[in-house]
């Protein structure tokens, strides 16, 4: 099944919660409401013809207004692909879990939580995934500035970057 | 006639200092503490061809049996805590080798929000090995650095 198809199957259930197609870059992507992701995964996973068993990647992008958050779904059955993207404000970034889908974006969903700042509603342990718990801030926001200080450590540059 | 020739052929004369540090030097127990891509040449280090094993060091897997810590690799903010903690287990006298560019300095991560711009921060280091990551070789050199330095030391006489 190619990339159109998938997107008018998803179009048809989900109706106005998808956006059109976008084919302009490498990958064909669809835009999902925050608030349906977890049901579009969802149906995604479940429906025979489209079997995407594998959550091959979720990742997070800053586009300087607003966050990104991607997920690259794969089928091995039906050998298809797609990559759905999640549009959350920086100020309110929130958006539904998958971990309900697929067990394995459990860690996905923490790394994105870590480093950009994303909330991911039903997650069952949110926490910090790679950086300490006590680490403030987004380290990949584009606005993210650098500490100072961590532990007693002074983490200063005598030069600029 | 010299004290030498009053005692039995099979009897030396020495001090106790020389003694003991000849026994610190030749037996430089070390931590194995591989953090990054410096832990493979580390490794390489103790394996068949460059072998620190002949001049006695043998790596230790903790702190309280380990003389001497390599640190081998990027340290993180993160680590940066749990280096310390595996320092301070460590008896003395301990001396440190700081392995490659990035626990030498940051190295090839220094721009990172996240990495610690030299170990030096938070212990004191004997030696530098400079290097992106050192050869077997030059840490080998290291050691017999810190061995020199054993060998100078006085550590009876010690304030």
């Amino acid at each position: 099944m190619n990339a159109e198809e998938i997107h008018s199957r998803l179009q048809a259930r989900f109706g106005d919660a998808v956006t059109p197609l976008d084919v302009s870059s490498h990958d064909p992507w669809i835009g999902v409401d925050p608030e349906h992701i977890d049901a579009v995964t969802a149906h995604c996973k479940n429906d025979p013809d489209l079997d995407f068993k594998s959550l091959m990647s979720l990742s997070g992008v800053d586009d300087g207004e607003n966050i990104k958050v991607v997920y690259h779904l794969f089928s091995f059955t039906k050998r298809h692909r797609i990559v759905l993207k999640v549009t959350v404000s920086k100020a309110a970034a929130v958006t539904q879990s998958v971990t309900g889908v697929w067990r394995g974006a459990n860690w996905f969903e923490r790394e994105c939580y870590d480093l950009f700042g994303v909330r991911f509603e039903g997650h069952p342990d949110l926490r910090r995934l790679l950086l300490p718990d006590d680490w403030e801030g987004w380290p990949l926001r584009k606005e993210y500035v650098f500490p100072a200080e961590y532990g007693g450590v002074d983490n200063r540059r005598d030069y600029s970057v | 006639m010299t004290l030498y020739n009053q005692l039995p052929p099979t009897f030396v004369t020495t001090n106790i200092d020389k003694v003991m540090s000849w026994g610190r030097a030749s037996s430089l127990f070390y931590l194995l503490f591989g953090l990054a891509c410096c832990g493979i040449e580390l490794m390489q280090t103790g394996g068949p061809r460059a072998d620190v094993d002949r001049f006695g060091s043998v790596p230790r897997a903790t702190p309280r049996q380990a003389d001497l810590m390599i640190v081998a690799g990027t340290v993180t903010l993160k680590m940066g805590s749990r280096v310390k903690l595996l320092y301070d287990q460590m008896p003395h006298p301990k001396y440190v080798i700081s392995m490659g560019s990035c626990s030498n300095c940051g190295g090839l991560f220094d721009l990172g929000y996240s990495v610690l711009r030299g170990i030096d921060k938070l212990i004191p280091v004997d030696v530098y090995v400079p290097g992106c990551p050192p050869r077997p070789e030059a840490l080998t050199e290291a050691l017999l650095q810190v061995q020199d330095k054993i060998h100078r030391e006085r550590y009876l006489a010690r304030a």
